[in-house]
């Protein structure tokens, strides 16, 4: 194992390989360490992304989609649909991926660029000095190592735990961890081309249980509950198991996924001396969808493309790393984090009949655009008290 | 007394959630099981976050 790099990066994820196939792109010497002993594997994702954002990063390759999506239900409690759709809103929806193949091909794409790949290696801890990160401590198949390098970046997802030895704050506190779990499931009845995302505190206290298709018969049947609501009895898994009686009652399941999806605030600051944070691991996840994917793409590649400047400038102090934060900060991700996390805020507060009434006010509207901040702006125009207990959100929605 | 978390490695599907909600920074997910490496003080916030009920505070005098 080579024991020096321009940048090592923690985490084989989305995140991670953009990082690394833009810094080998770059030039510079590149270290990818994944903990785990594969990389995509185990999944612990509901696999969703939106077209226009994952062709941003790469080519869409049917090897790695599972699913082409052309609408969407919303379900209230009381059964009310909202439905958007391709052919109405005009413009491409999404895939469901396979994130096992999909992590692969990223990560190969990271070392045909000429990354270093290790697997079963984690970083137990940074190697500090003067208050800088110089790279880090690490366990490779359980023997101890050292990886030095200019920058580190941190890519290791929900956990976080890099940053967190390095200083930063990564606690993502209890009421903002949406506390997951999902069953593979075939031989059920399901539209191939539509996701369903049902709402309610009997079905999904505080987030939603949502159906992607994953082909005919086959989808990613999940829940996300916070926190906060999740107790002995009324867990992610207990939901799951209740909804999953009721609707499929033959279904098989072949594959139990469960995770942790942080909807707080991205952190503080995603830089230090030495050290940037992207992906999950920087909180840079959709607060009211929970998707991650992209924002997670965006970030790693973002964070390499500013290191690779600092380290031909021969500064990677937390100033000169700077420019990282301030730019995805100041970006449409940036800017769609922090309004979607008021508008989540304020979701979370909505007891049943509040959703029903809302999903009634806009069931019957052709959406003419995909996405969140529509949704939000039509739930505005037909409830026009909303907009008071929103204030917040005033100035972001114009 | 003495503190003691009980991580039901059958129940655990080793996802690392209750790794990112700990204040302690106790737990540690190493490749495919859970590990309690730090102090735990027993806040119990792990357990209420697991999405499977893997982790139990004990209480004993």
């Amino acid at each position: 194992m080579k024991s020096n790099y321009d940048i090592l990066i923690i985490g084989g994820g989305p995140a991670g390989a953009l990082a690394a196939k833009t810094a080998a792109e770059a030039g510079n010497s590149v270290c990818l360490i994944e903990k785990r002993s594969a990389i995509g594997t185990p999944v612990r994702c509901a696999e969703g992304i939106g077209k226009e954002l994952l062709k941003e990063y790469v080519r869409p390759d049917p090897r790695w989609i599972s699913a082409d999506i052309e609408s969407a239900r919303i379900i209230a409690p009381n059964g009310t649909a909202i439905c958007l759709d391709q052919a109405r809103a005009g413009n491409e929806v999404g895939y469901v991926l396979d994130r096992k193949v999909f992590d692969r091909e990223l990560v190969w794409q990271a070392a045909e660029a000429g990354a270093d790949v290790i697997v079963k290696t984690r970083a137990t801890e940074p190697i500090m000095e003067n208050g800088a990160v110089r790279g880090a401590k690490v366990l490779s198949v359980g023997t101890p190592a050292e990886i030095r390098s200019e920058v580190v970046i941190a890519a290791d997802g929900t956990e976080a735990q890099f940053a967190r030895r390095a200083g930063l704050n990564t606690v993502v506190p209890l009421r903002e961890m949406m506390s997951c779990a999902q069953y593979v499931m075939t031989d059920i009845d399901i539209e191939p081309g539509c996701t369903d995302f049902y709402l309610g505190n009997e079905v999904a206290p505080e987030g939603y249980l949502w159906i992607f298709p994953k082909g005919d018969r086959t989808a990613n049947v999940g829940i996300g509950i916070t926190g906060k609501m999740s107790r002995d009895g009324a867990r992610a898994k207990d939901y799951l198991d209740r909804f999953v009686a009721k609707n499929f009652p033959d279904g098989k399941t072949i594959e139990m996924i469960v995770g942790g999806v942080p909807v707080c605030r991205p952190l503080a600051c995603t830089v230090a001396d030495g050290l940037m944070v992207a992906g999950d691991a920087a909180r840079v996840v959709d607060p009211i969808t929970g998707g991650g994917i992209g924002n997670a793409m965006y970030t790693g590649r973002l964070a390499a493309q500013v290191a690779s400047r600092c380290i031909e400038a021969g500064n990677c102090s937390k100033e000169a790393l700077m420019p990282y934060d301030l730019e995805w900060r100041a970006s449409k991700m940036g800017a769609g984090i922090e309004r979607n996390y008021k508008v989540k805020e304020y979701f979370v507060t909505l007891d049943d009949a509040k959703l029903n009434t809302l999903a009634e006010s806009i069931a019957s509207i052709s959406f003419s655009e995909f996405s969140v901040l529509a949704l939000i702006k039509e739930l505005i125009k037909r409830n026009p008290k909303m907009l008071l207990e929103l204030k917040a959100l005033k100035d972001t929605l114009s | 007394m003495c503190t003691m978390l009980r991580i039901n490695r059958d129940k655990c599907g080793y996802c690392g959630t209750c790794v990112a909600v700990c204040p302690e920074d106790a737990l540690e997910l190493i490749d495919a099981y859970l590990s309690l490496e730090g102090e735990c003080i027993a806040c119990g916030i792990c357990a209420r976050a697991c999405p499977l009920g893997a982790l139990e505070v004990d209480h004993e005098e």
